[in-house]
């Protein structure tokens, strides 16, 4: 029988007071806490000796308060987490300081997590055990973990602001760390350096709304602004997708054409030879002979075929209902120019209009031309009706390509706005306030 | 696996033995630190208090890893500047041993290695360091000097006179680590995993004030 010292429960620290102002501090992290900042006076204590001693007193001015309370409890991933401990951090670039917070997560058991906030972007983060490797990615620095490349987004300095709550390791206002940003959205992974060692850690974007409902908090989450170095690209994946989309819609659209073309009926409805004569002083306007156009209202196709050469011909054209008299009127041009160097033109010419009704109908032709050393043009004039048109098709095709073209510019736009906050945007050489 | 029991020089409290190898155990009643001789225990030292501790493992705690059940039969305590942590000597059931680490609640697995080659000297070791163990590549991430904070149980080796020791710590980029141990001569090598609390399946862990 193997007996077991069985410690009994560990209980929770009770609350001292701070030796700087007397204030009730209250530890929640048991004996992980190593410092504990007093919520009244914000005085820096050391938690591992039983007179809390004070490690540093509080010099700022601003007093900031955290957007999740401490002792706030909420579930991640299916465990409960308690917020300990919140520090404001903040680098300067070029004379402008950037801040976010950072919430301290704790469980007696699964240890210590954390939540990142900069501008409504939220992060989880964990420290990992493993040891990021170096490599380069288009050209760029990056590192590999369990098969995934992170390229480096950014490297800074980082300037501990404000501090509240507890923390299992020493924490000062004023602390500074250098800390190196690789990304692979929605992950990040984060190189902090102190001192002789380096720390990893592992985040992973989540939406403000997922943490507010966690902690159920009042209110709703901070508006996210600008777009964050790891925030999942809404296109991220999508144009690819919709590429292929599209490639599969227009084997579609070719199997419609195709089907279109075949059951058009395309069928002659009047065919007939035309002679013009040079010199004729007659009326060059007539009339043809009636033809019927059939079936539900569709298209009418009319040819003319010349023997024109290095000469051009004018035909207005009417094609008139026989019984409603409602008729189309259209003019053709009709030229053809050849020589040694080339042609220009063509002797024939065709035009569709579209959604004729069925009836009875005939043309009026009025043709004009020159004489230009011809004695006389030979021309045809030819009318189908329904004939195949991939006109339609081809607009079809054309704004297919609408939400491909779109998504992948926005897409490209997203990264660029993306890319714009890190160690790698272009350069503004031509910003204000140059010191020329 | 139970070992003989004997009596505690000090206070006379039976004193029973977990594992039949242990070299060294406290008196669980006057925190005497005894250790075994051919016929006896000798006391060697006294444990101060141990310091507050939070770790949710303690004596007796019993876990599973990779269908391997262990036992959590000793620890040492550490310090250094930013926190502390436990080493607890654990027994598996096919009767070899290791370490189970709980630094601020991230947990390691480790057993002792033979080193391939001698293991560089302490003052010749430091931060970025390559190592090859069992064909992985290691790079030392850390160096450390601890004190020693108290010992509980039963260990392999009489441990309760060191006072301030040297740990380099490697890692690898799938989740193994090193350590080396500065505190013997030669240098010992542990070789180990980091491990998720959820792989160990422990019963018999302390329970927190509410947290239950």
């Amino acid at each position: 029988m193997a007996t077991t010292i069985v410690s009994p429960r560990v209980v929770k620290p009770k609350s001292l007071s701070c030796p700087s102002c007397g204030a009730p501090v209250e530890v929640r992290g048991f004996a992980n806490t190593l410092n504990v900042v007093c919520p009244n006076c914000l005085s820096v204590l050391d938690a591992s000796t039983p007179e809390f001693q004070i490690l540093q007193k509080f010099q700022g001015k601003q007093h900031i308060q955290p957007k999740i309370p401490l002792g706030a409890r909420g579930k991640f991933d299916g465990t409960l987490y308690e917020v300990i401990g919140f520090q404001n951090r903040a680098i300067e670039s070029s004379g402008d300081f950037f801040c976010w917070d950072e919430y301290l997560l704790f469980n007696p058991y699964k240890g210590f997590r954390y939540l990142t906030e900069y501008q409504g972007h939220w992060n989880f983060v964990r420290v990992i055990s493993s040891l990021p490797v170096e490599t380069r990615s288009g050209g760029k620095r990056a590192v590999v973990l369990n098969g995934r490349t992170y390229r480096h987004f950014d490297s800074m300095t980082v300037l501990t602001e404000f501090v509240l709550g507890e923390f299992p390791w020493q924490v000062r206002f004023g602390d500074t760390v250098v800390d190196h940003d690789f990304v692979a959205p929605p992950y990040m992974l984060s190189s902090e350096a102190t001192g002789g060692e380096v720390t990893w850690s592992l985040g992973e974007y989540i939406p403000g709304k997922q943490i507010w409902e966690a902690f159920q908090l009042q209110g709703s989450p901070p508006e996210r602004s600008g777009i964050f170095a790891n925030q999942p690209s809404p296109y991220g994946g999508k144009a690819s997708a919709v590429w292929f989309t599209w490639l599969w819609l227009n084997v579609a659209l070719v199997a419609v054409a195709f089907f279109f073309s075949m059951s058009a009926s395309n069928q002659e409805v009047f065919s007939k030879d035309y002679l013009y004569v040079f010199g004729q002083k007659t009326d060059a306007s007539f009339v043809t002979p009636d033809f019927e156009l059939k079936g539900r209202p569709s298209n009418v196709e009319l040819s003319v075929r010349t023997d024109l050469m290095n000469n051009w011909a004018y035909f207005n054209f009417a094609l008139i209902n026989e019984d409603t008299g409602q008729d189309f009127d259209f003019g053709r041009e009709v030229s053809y120019y050849r020589d040694s160097e080339g042609s220009e033109g063509s002797p024939n010419d065709s035009v569709v209009i579209p959604r004729v009704p069925s009836g009875k109908y005939y043309l009026r032709v009025e043709p004009e031309m020159e004489s230009r050393n011809m004695q006389s043009v030979h021309y045809e004039i030819v009318v189908r009706r329904d004939v195949p048109s991939h006109t339609f098709f081809w607009i079809a095709a054309l704004l297919l390509l609408i939400p491909p073209i779109y998504l992948t510019i926005r897409s490209a736009s997203f990264e660029a706005a993306r890319w714009r906050e890190s160690d790698y945007a272009p350069s503004m050489s031509s910003g204000g306030g140059g010191d020329d | 696996m139970s070992g003989p029991a004997a009596n505690c020089p000090s206070c006379g409290a039976p004193v029973k033995f977990l594992w039949s190898s242990a070299i060294q155990t406290t008196c669980e009643f006057c925190h005497s630190i005894l250790v075994r001789t051919d016929v006896d225990l000798e006391k060697v030292g006294q444990v101060a208090d141990l310091p507050p501790d939070a770790s949710p493992i303690q004596i007796g705690t019993e876990g599973i890893y990779e269908k391997k059940s262990f036992v959590v039969i000793g620890r040492i305590i550490y310090a250094y500047d930013q926190g502390g942590w436990n080493e607890w000597f654990v027994v598996y059931n096919d009767s070899s041993n290791g370490w189970l680490s709980d630094a601020q609640l991230e947990y390691d697995l480790s057993w002792q290695a033979k080193p391939p080659s001698p293991l560089p000297p302490a003052g010749k070791i430091s931060r970025g360091n390559a190592f090859q163990f069992n064909g992985k590549n290691y790079v030392v991430t850390s160096r450390t000097t601890a004190h020693y904070k108290g010992v509980q149980g039963e260990l392999p080796f009489q441990y309760w006179d060191k006072d301030v020791m040297l740990f380099a710590d490697l890692r690898t980029a799938d989740g193994d680590f090193a350590t080396i141990d500065y505190s013997e001569d030669p240098p010992l090598l542990y070789l180990g995993r980091a491990v998720e609390f959820e792989e160990l399946h422990f019963k018999n862990l302390r329970q927190f004030e509410g947290w239950s």
